[in-house]
């Protein structure tokens, strides 16, 4: 994605910083609505979770503490196949969303109780409108016969799944540009201006526009105050494994293994506080293969192709924050983490929101005035 | 397309000869030879197909950066040809797509 905007005028109705997962999905739901938007991104050197995750659509567990969490979760879940089908028609990318169902696997008695209970309270919650199972080893054999024998049981949900992450990233980015939407990564944006008509956009060059949307990761920590709202964002690094592609084994994507449309075997993922470093260590990718092998004995002598570490976008409390400043107004954040699994609601009733221009009070549970309050 | 292999043998140091099996046909090797150069002698091209598409493939660049030289070798399949060098007795197969996991296979020992 190395683009240079035309020299000239650089006017559009939105801009929005930040080509990541979060971005395109929201700049596609923002011309849907007829708005021409230009993307500013940074480029090569960035920190980009868009890039190194794990490539789950997943809802079991997702909003345990937060109701309103676990609706725009399943809603985005129920959204996945109709988006997945729309970016195929207009691109021929096939994004491999595949929602079977997923598990999560527990090595220990302990762990499967917690989840248990945690599903348990989410589904009173829910007023018994949220599935799952609690599954004992035998259960668990005949969904994926590979199990290990060590492995205690999974919480299963039906309405979890998994999609090729890079692939997605590629598809809503041709669709864009393919819309007429402009990328420019042509610098980091340094500062934004408010003026009564809207914002003037420093980067590499300036743009101006009416409307401001921040979709730029870890980055909307210091673009956030420049606009009125706060972005108190921390990064955590998961270390993820890739294994060589072997025929299909499993069937069914589980927190920790995955077997891509390829074969590939993809293995996750440590959550680790270590600031803005987004390298790999032998010990937590010992860790990580270590357990792998416990739940897939199979995957003993597979080889590894690939590992990297890369940087989630959390919040105090991991939830998202969906906001509108009060004192610009026109200029917008949205950042979270789950940017895969949210992919189809921030193309969708997200991006209908901003494009709108209306105050959505159901939206308020994600402000991030929640952490100062 | 011309598809005959233009490996040829070029005077080098002198090793000791050993015999594999290349889809169990026996080949007499120099013992500093690897599985692919094995298979280029044998003629055995293509020696793979691609897990996702099925294309045809055979050893390339030779040193160990391009995977197109997995061979299933003494039973155990997406071994880097280029990079495993002849033994005695050595199994040599093709690759049909990915490799399975699933049950280890038998040494075929002759
Ligand atoms: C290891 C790991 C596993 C994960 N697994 C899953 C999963 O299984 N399922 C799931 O749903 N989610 C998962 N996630 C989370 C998901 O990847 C993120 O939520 C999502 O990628 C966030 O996208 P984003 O666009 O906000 O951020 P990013 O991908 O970080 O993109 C931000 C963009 O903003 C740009 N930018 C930043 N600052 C500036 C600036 N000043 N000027 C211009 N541009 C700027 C950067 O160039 C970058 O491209 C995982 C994350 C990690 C790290
Ligand atoms: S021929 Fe390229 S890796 Fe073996």
């Amino acid at each position: 994605m190395t683009e240079t905007a035309t020299q000239g005028a650089r006017i559009a109705d939105v801009c929005l910083i930040g080509g990541g997962l979060v971005g395109m999905a929201i700049a596609l739901g923002l011309q849907r609505n007829g708005l021409h938007v230009a993307v500013l991104d940074e480029g090569d050197v960035a920190l980009r979770a868009s890039r190194g995750n794990f490539g789950l659509v997943w809802v079991q567990g997702k909003g345990d503490t937060l109701p309103e969490y676990a609706d725009i979760t399943r809603l985005s879940a129920r959204l996945w196949p109709t988006f997945a089908a729309s970016l195929q028609d207009s691109t021929g990318v096939d994004v491999q969303l595949q929602q079977r169902g997923g598990l999560y696997l527990c090595l220990t008695e302990q762990e499967l109780d917690a989840r248990a209970r945690m599903l348990g309270k989410m589904h009173e919650a829910a007023g018994g409108d949220y599935p799952y199972e609690t599954l004992d080893l035998k259960q668990v054999r005949e969904k994926i016969p590979e199990i290990g024998d060590t492995v205690a049981g999974a919480t299963w949900c039906p309405e979890d799944g998994h999609v090729n992450p890079l692939l997605l990233l590629r598809a809503m980015t041709e669709r864009f540009k393919a819309q007429g939407g402009i990328i420019d990564n042509t610098g980091r944006v340094e500062t934004i201006e408010p003026h009564p008509e809207g914002f003037r956009i420093h980067a590499g060059g300036d743009w101006d526009c009416a409307r401001v949307v921040l979709c730029a990761g870890l980055g909307n920590r210091e673009l956030a105050p420049q606009v009125g709202l706060s972005a108190p964002l921390s990064p955590n690094r998961g270390q993820v494994l890739v294994g060589e592609r072997v025929r299909p084994f499993l069937d069914y994507p589980t927190g920790h293994v995955r077997q891509t449309g390829e074969g590939t075997v993809q293995i996750g993922d440590s959550k680790e506080d270590v600031g803005f470093d987004s390298g790999t260590t032998t010990e937590v990718m010992a860790k990580i293969a270590h357990r792998a092998i416990r739940l897939f004995p199979l995957l003993r002598d597979v080889k590894l192709v690939r590992a990297w570490g890369a940087l989630r976008v959390m919040t105090p409390d991991g939830y998202p924050i969906y906001q509108a400043s009060t004192s610009c107004p026109g200029a917008y954040l949205v950042t979270c983490h789950s940017g895969v699994t949210l992919a189809a609601f921030h193309e969708g009733p997200l991006a209908d929101w901003i494009a709108s221009d209306r105050y959505d009070p159901s939206l308020e549970v994600f402000h991030a005035e929640r952490f100062t309050l | 397309m011309p598809n005959v292999s233009h490996f040829e043998r070029l005077p080098m140091r002198a090793g000791e000869q050993v015999t594999v099996f290349v889809e169990g046909q026996a080949l007499k090797v120099d013992s500093y030879d690897t599985a692919a150069a094995a298979v280029l002698i044998a003629g055995l091209v293509p020696s793979r197909t691609t897990p996702t598409s099925g294309s045809p493939r055979a050893p390339y660049c030779l040193m160990g950066v391009c995977f197109e030289c997995l061979l299933d070798i003494d039973g155990v399949a997406n071994q880097q040809g280029c990079m495993v060098k002849v033994r005695d007795g050595m199994q040599i197969r093709r690759q049909a797509g990915a490799r399975d996991i699933h049950e280890p296979r038998q040494e075929t020992a002759t």
